[in-house]
């Protein structure tokens, strides 16, 4: 029988840390999005309202980022597309990620021809430019939201799905795999407890490394006109029309919209960069 | 010859076949590991690691291997145990095929790094629910403590995952155990606490030991017979 | 085994011994100390059935070798000369190195993983630091060399020919005076060529020369040079990582774990080639937890456990249990399959587990209400002990 002595325990809790400090940037971008997403959603008709009596006035108390030719509100504007970029952006992303999901595992669990065909795609994909591929799919589709969507979804799961592929065909060599296997359980006790905590980690930080790329590939989408019509003020819409109005020196009808996009897409990709470092071991107790 | 005499033939006759059965049950009831003429190379630009090779481990002995570095121990504890399928010849459990068994696989084997037997993300309890309903008292003989059963992997140490390791082997079904240095990497005290809860284990249960060791001393400790590989790669000199 | 040893000593009782010169931890028997060396030697010899007459030509194993390295043959040309115990060339007091690590939640803790260690090593000598997997050993050779991971702090003092070794000293000194030979292959580039890898990108012909002669001694072909790591078996690529230590004449040669699993024979083999590097004047300092390996081939065996260093012992004063000073030491000992192949219960603790005193102690017959407390590294019959029953 063995002699228990006393512990010592050893504890440093008042430190900032790493994940402390992921904590906090979660939440500020996590109510940032949220409270814009939110308040754009009640602001459709608030953001299509005229006054002509109000037009182009510069940033006031009234009107925080001024108002555009019509006279409309920018603030308003400005969340109402923001939320529209940012809903567009994360539904066509995490469709996308599904998809590289599913391709992923698919290709190397199902043999080499579908190996062979899914690595083939990824790599014609990825071989196009990405703008141009959008564009090609925006127009063959019809322009519109619809347009969008779909092509967003359509290109932003190569680099996803070849992550999955690899990690899932390392995990098959893997030898605790090859073990449970001789141990007699069966492929979906494998796969649900052996496989995808270990795949999930990575394709949550992958899916939220996506949205801002997507985010940003609408607005070009829209600012280049082959997105959504005018009468939706998403962010590149307002982008591109405040183009003309430049010249004539209303530089807060670009500055702002700018602003807020920047900042929306630098919260997803801070929120992300920190989840992935503290996933990765070799940097995972800093 | 009267009444008398042929009732004790008679019962004589019935004893001697109830004798004989209960033998065949016995015969019946001691497995046999064999391997039948094996032959396996990774690819066909490697070295042909075993040719026309055949072994047999019986239920109840504990069998040594013993060869020089690299010569295809692992590689042979691997075919046996099923994890590599060899180019020609086959490997059967009591006359059956290996591969036929389906689910639990009567013959288990414990690799040499237990980091790599072992998924880092499940807890220590998890790893061991692997098993095939492994018994409190074989968790409690090899030394394992409760409090490691809530620990992940990485905290720690390797002798005890090897515990684990070993632990999660001796399920209910299995029948053979296949070692393959596990003891190399640990240190002494581990190791001889190790080993003497295995021996008296596979003892108890009639479970057939095959090790793979570089130590000789240790396989002169632990089995009852000793192979050597090295003077004839077809079949081994035992001792 | 008595006998015989006494029969060596009388055979080696002519060599000259050394005055004893007094290095920083007060070692004044450096004549014993050579003698009993020798002693060790002579143990050595007798377990391989060589007689010392035959060991006194100085060939290198492999010129009677005809290629092909796995040839049985022991090399023995260390104990032929009068072993000098140099100048000491590392010396590292109460090192302990700890690990900033998340525990529930946003806490981090401070795991204390090396909590005490002392080893000295001198000129011409190898020291063995035996521990088991667990015990923090492996981190000892990262904290020398200076390459610990981002999250550990080290403490203690380090001395490196008597000056201290500061991170900015280490760097410099890193991979020319002071090397590593580590334990798992991964630590080649496997992008590079063998040859610019152990050159280090150095393309004068001096060098050249230099690692011709290297491979050739360890029964490389001169092809491996062009070859890349993945191409080369297990041993070859052990045989290159010493190459890559031995090409710049090293002054301490840090060895993790250098014969992971080997057979006897074969280990001796690799460290033979350390036992060389020793003899011409450089230090060794051997990491392992096989303590067979280390009383085969080490002068003197460091006990390492739970973060502690508990006994420093020659290596001859393993051949009876009764010359070893600390129980855990004893235990090892009588774990060895032919001593014995005895167990005591219970395991090394965990750092979070850590008892207070002794960390041997929930293990120890000999535990009392004095182990808890802390206990000091004394000095012992020509050694040292962390215990306070040693005798």
């Amino acid at each position: 029988m063995m002699r228990r002595t006393m512990t010592v325990p050893m504890e440093n809790s008042f430190v900032w840390n790493r994940r402390k400090t992921l904590l906090v940037w979660l939440i500020i971008a996590v109510t940032f999005l949220t409270v814009v997403c939110i308040a754009g959603m009640y602001c459709g008709e608030a953001a299509r309202a005229t006054d002509f009596s109000q037009k182009n006035l510069a940033p006031c108390l009234a009107h925080p980022f001024g108002t555009d030719w019509l006279g409309r509100d920018m603030f308003v504007r400005t969340l109402r597309g923001l939320s529209i970029s940012i809903l567009i952006g994360v539904s066509a992303a995490t469709f996308s990620a599904l998809m590289a999901f599913l391709l992923g595992v698919s290709a190397a669990t199902l043999g080499k021809t579908v190996d062979g065909i899914i690595t083939w795609v990824i790599d014609l994909i990825m071989g196009v430019p990405h703008l141009l591929l959008l564009i090609l799919i925006c127009v063959a589709v019809g322009k519109g939201l619809k347009g969008v969507i779909i092509g967003v979804a359509l290109t932003h799961w190569t680099s996803l799905t070849r992550l999955i592929r690899g990690e899932v065909m390392q995990l098959r060599e893997s030898q605790y795999i090859k073990i449970a296997k001789k141990l007699g359980k069966s492929q979906w006790h494998i796969a649900l407890k052996h496989m995808i905590p270990h795949l999930l980690p990575q394709f949550i930080v992958g899916l939220v490394l996506l949205f801002p790329h997507a985010i940003l590939h609408e607005s070009s989408i829209t600012f280049l006109g082959f997105g959504l019509s005018s009468e939706q003020p998403a962010i590149g819409v307002i982008l591109s029309e405040s183009m003309k109005y430049l010249v004539t020196g209303n530089w807060w009808l670009a500055l702002f919209p700018g602003i807020m996009l920047v900042l929306t897409v630098a919260f997803f990709y801070v929120a992300g960069e920190n989840l992935r470092k503290l996933i990765d071991p070799s940097s995972a107790h800093e | 010859m009267n009444q008398f005499h042929i009732r004790d033939c008679v019962t004589d006759m019935y004893v001697a076949a109830m004798r004989n059965s209960k033998e065949m049950k016995m015969d019946k009831e001691k497995s046999l590991l064999e391997a039948r003429n094996i032959t396996f190379q990774y690819s066909k630009d490697t070295r042909m690691i075993l040719k026309d090779f055949s072994l047999t481990v019986s239920g109840e002995e504990r069998m040594g291997l013993v060869a020089p570095s690299g010569f295809g121990k692992t590689t042979f504890c691997k075919i046996l145990a099923g994890y590599e399928q060899p180019d020609a010849g086959e490997v059967l459990l009591d006359g059956i095929p290996l591969s036929s068994y389906k689910g639990y696989c009567p013959v288990q084997m414990i690799w040499q790094h237990p980091e790599q037997s072992v998924n880092p993300r499940l807890r220590m309890s998890e790893v061991l629910a692997e098993g095939d309903e492994v018994e409190p008292r074989i968790i409690e003989g090899l030394g394992i403590e409760a409090d490691w059963l809530n620990r992940y992997p990485a905290e720690i140490s390797g002798g005890e995952m090897q515990r684990f390791c070993i632990a999660r082997a001796l399920g209910k079904r299995t029948r053979f155990l296949l070692a393959d240095e596990i003891s190399t990497m640990l240190d002494l005290i581990t190791q001889s606490q190790i080993w003497h809860f295995l021996i008296e284990e596979v003892q108890k249960r009639k479970i057939g030991l095959l090790t793979v060791s570089h130590n000789d001393e240790l396989l002169k400790q632990v089995c009852t017979m000793i192979c050597n590989l090295e003077e004839n790669a077809e079949t081994p000199r035992c001792s | 085994m008595s006998d015989k040893q006494q029969e060596h000593t009388h055979m080696h009782k002519v060599n000259s011994t050394e005055g004893g010169r007094e290095d920083a931890l007060g070692y004044d028997e450096g004549g014993v100390h050579e003698h009993s060396h020798h002693h060790g030697y002579a143990r050595n010899e007798h377990i391989h059935g060589h007689a010392a007459a035959d060991q006194v030509e100085n060939t290198y194993p492999h010129e009677h070798e005809h290629g092909g390295y796995d040839h049985q043959h022991h090399g023995h040309y260390h104990n032929h000369h009068s072993h000098k115990r140099g100048e000491t060339i590392l010396e590292i007091k109460n090192m302990n190195i700890s690990f900033t690590q998340y525990s529930k939640g946003f806490r981090q803790i401070q795991l204390p993983v090396i909590k005490d260690l002392n080893v000295t090593i001198c000129a011409g000598e190898m020291v063995a630091v035996v521990g088991s997997s667990g015990s923090g050993k492996s981190l000892l050779a990262h904290g020398v060399m200076g390459i610990l991971p981002y999250n550990a702090t080290m403490g203690g003092e380090m001395y490196y020919q008597g000056e201290p070794l500061t991170p900015k000293r280490i760097k410099k000194l890193r991979g020319n005076e002071i090397v590593m030979v580590p334990q798992s292959t991964s630590y080649l580039d496997p992008l590079m060529k063998m040859g610019p890898q152990i050159k280090k990108g150095r393309k004068d012909e001096k060098t050249a020369k230099k690692l011709r002669t290297i491979f050739k001694r360890y029964s490389l072909d001169e092809s491996v040079e062009q070859q890349y790591p993945f191409e080369l078996s297990g041993g070859m690529t052990r045989r290159a990582l010493i190459a890559t230590a031995m090409l710049d004449d090293p002054k301490l040669v840090v060895a993790d774990e250098p014969t992971p699993g080997l057979h006897m024979n074969v280990a001796k083999r690799t460290m033979d080639h350390f036992r060389e590097l020793a003899d011409m004047g450089a230090g060794v300092l051997l990491i392992t937890h096989d303590l067979e390996l280390a009383l085969e081939v080490a002068d003197r065996v460091v006990v390492f456990y739970a973060g502690t260093t508990i006994e420093e012992a020659n290596a001859e004063d393993f051949a009876h249990v009764e010359n070893l000073r600390h129980p855990y030491t004893k235990a090892l000992w009588q774990a060895i399959p032919q001593n014995g192949f005895t167990y005591v219960d219970g395991v090394q603790p965990y750092v979070k587990d850590m008892p207070r005193g002794c960390p041997f102690g929930p293990r120890c017959s000999y535990y009392t209400e004095q182990c808890s407390e802390s206990i000091p590294y004394q000095r012992l019959r020509n050694g040292y002990v962390r215990c306070c029953h040693a005798k």
